[in-house]
């Protein structure tokens, strides 16, 4: 579903993706976790072309990522992409940031789209807001309506950069069961976090980054009971002291 | 209330020329104004770099001197156009280059995350400009551009100086026939522009709570 193969990428002299290559099938939930600045957030990004990359290939679906224009457009609006800051449109209400996608890009009419968006809203707990604007709602809430408007677009793919890290912690679990939810149901997913536990209940597969190369990849339970590499001993040392 | 003894239609007159003045430079600033910061904001070089020219030329020229070419240095150029004319174009020269600065910054202050979002939706650059980002930045601007405007609105009176036969000027032959009255003479046409600069700010104020970001 998503392939990545020999990606290089720069931010000036920083070498920030070390010939990743990474693969994705149909229905597989990947957890990418590694240090701050290990280029987890522009592997992600680069899978929409938020981020351009200098060398390799990206293909989503079978097809290799279009330059620009309106084939990129395309492509993103299958490829669902929910971010730390959640990024709800701050002058649209909760429906309209729902319905903006399928009519403006899906071509649906607004009747329709609209009775698609309450179901979503429905399946993510927050039907009731649907009339309010962003700034109302709390931090899960608005992040679980980004989820509903990736969804909105029936996506291939769902990407997730950090999606509950700017959360309190009694919101984190309202996102992640959603998330749960939606690996159950059988969605390709990549997402970044540092929640284990998420990781052990809903991911196929762990990828260990570290300084923007692929270090090491498991299942959830042999990564995090048996790392192999020094880098993610050293890595879940750290992050399982607190 | 004598002194309006036959003055009312000068009065009048005078305040409908300083309407047209404001109405017709505001027009033209805003979208000359656009313009100017769209071409900042733009990948090309060029327009990046003659629209900073631009702004940094005319937001540090005083508005005077702005006047002065265009009323003295240019009809000796042969660039002569009726008053009115000459008022619009000296107030747009000068006022554009605030409505730029002001809606580039409005531009600025809206998160690059939202305009990721709409991108990651499917959007078009064209689409995701029109209906997320400049909404966004048109909110944030409102209360520097009243502030621009209401400036302009003031600046008007810097066209009487050039014999334009707007408000200010009116008064000045006002005075000149009725020394004896000039304070309430004064008052007036004070009350004039008090009235015009609060519509202003009324409406803005209006628009900005209308639509203000919940
Ligand atoms: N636009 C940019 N320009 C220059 N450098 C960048 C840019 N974005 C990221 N970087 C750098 O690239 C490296 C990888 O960043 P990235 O955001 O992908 O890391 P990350 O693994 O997501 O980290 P975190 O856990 O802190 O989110 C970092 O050193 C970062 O400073
Ligand atoms: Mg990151």
């Amino acid at each position: 579903m998503v392939a990545l193969d020999g990606v290089q990428k720069w931010f000036g002299q920083l070498h920030v993706l070390q010939d990743v290559d990474l693969h994705v099938a149909p229905g597989e939930v990947v957890v990418v976790i590694g240090p701050s600045g290990s280029g987890k957030s522009t592997l992600c990004r680069t899978i929409n072309r938020l981020e351009t990359i200098d060398e390799g290939v990206i293909a989503v679906d079978g097809q290799k990522l279009p330059e620009e224009g309106k084939a990129l457009a395309g492509l993103r609006a299958d490829v669902g992409m929910v971010f730390q800051s959640f990024n709800i449109f701050a002058h649209k209400t909760i429906l309209e940031n729902v319905t903006l996608g399928p009519i403006k890009v899906r071509k649906q009419s607004r009747a329709d789209a609209e009775k698609r968006a309450r179901e979503l809203l429905t399946r993510v707990g927050i039907e009731a807001q649907a009339d309010k604007y962003p700034a109302q709602l709390s931090g899960g809430q608005q992040q679980r309506v980004a989820i509903a408007r990736a969804l909105a677009m029936e996506p291939k793919v769902m990407l997730f950069d950090e999606p509950t890290s700017a959360l309190d912690p009694e919101m984190i679990k309202e996102v992640l069961d959603v998330m749960v939810d939606l690996a159950r149901g059988g969605m390709t997913m990549i997402v970044v976090t540092h929640e284990m536990g998420f990781a052990r209940t809903a991911a196929d597969r762990v990828v260990f980054m570290s300084d923007g190369r692929i270090v090491e990849e498991n299942t959830p339970e042999e990564f995090f009971s048996n790392p192999s590499s020094d880098r993610a001993r050293d890595f879940l040392g750290k992050i399982l002291k607190h | 209330m004598t002194f309006l003894d036959g003055n009312v239609g000068l009065i009048l007159q005078g305040f409908w020329l300083t309407i047209q003045l404001l109405v017709l430079s505001g027009i033209c600033s805003i979208v000359l104004g656009t313009l100017l910061a769209a071409a900042r904001v733009s990948p090309v070089p060029l327009l990046r770099g003659a629209a900073v020219v631009y702004v940094s030329i005319f937001r540090n020229t005083p508005l005077l001197v702005v006047f002065i070419f265009v009323f003295i240095a240019g009809p000796r150029l042969g660039l002569n156009y009726p008053f009115l004319v000459k008022g619009v174009l000296a107030m747009t020269l000068y006022t554009s280059a605030f409505v730029a600065e002001a809606l580039r910054s409005g531009i600025n202050s809206v998160p690059v995350g939202q305009a990721e979002a709409a991108r990651s939706i499917g959007l078009t650059f064209g689409q995701c400009m029109r209906e997320v980002v400049m909404p966004q930045a048109l909110r944030a601007v409102i209360p520097p551009m009243a502030s621009v405007l209401i400036a302009m609105a003031k600046n008007t009176s810097v066209a009487a100086a050039f014999g334009l036969a707007e408000a200010t000027a009116t008064m000045r032959g006002l005075t000149n026939n009725n020394a004896n009255e000039r304070l309430m003479i004064f008052l007036v046409f004070a009350l004039g522009y008090i009235v015009i600069v609060e519509l202003m700010s009324f409406a803005a104020n209006r628009l900005e709570r209308r639509w203000r970001v919940a």
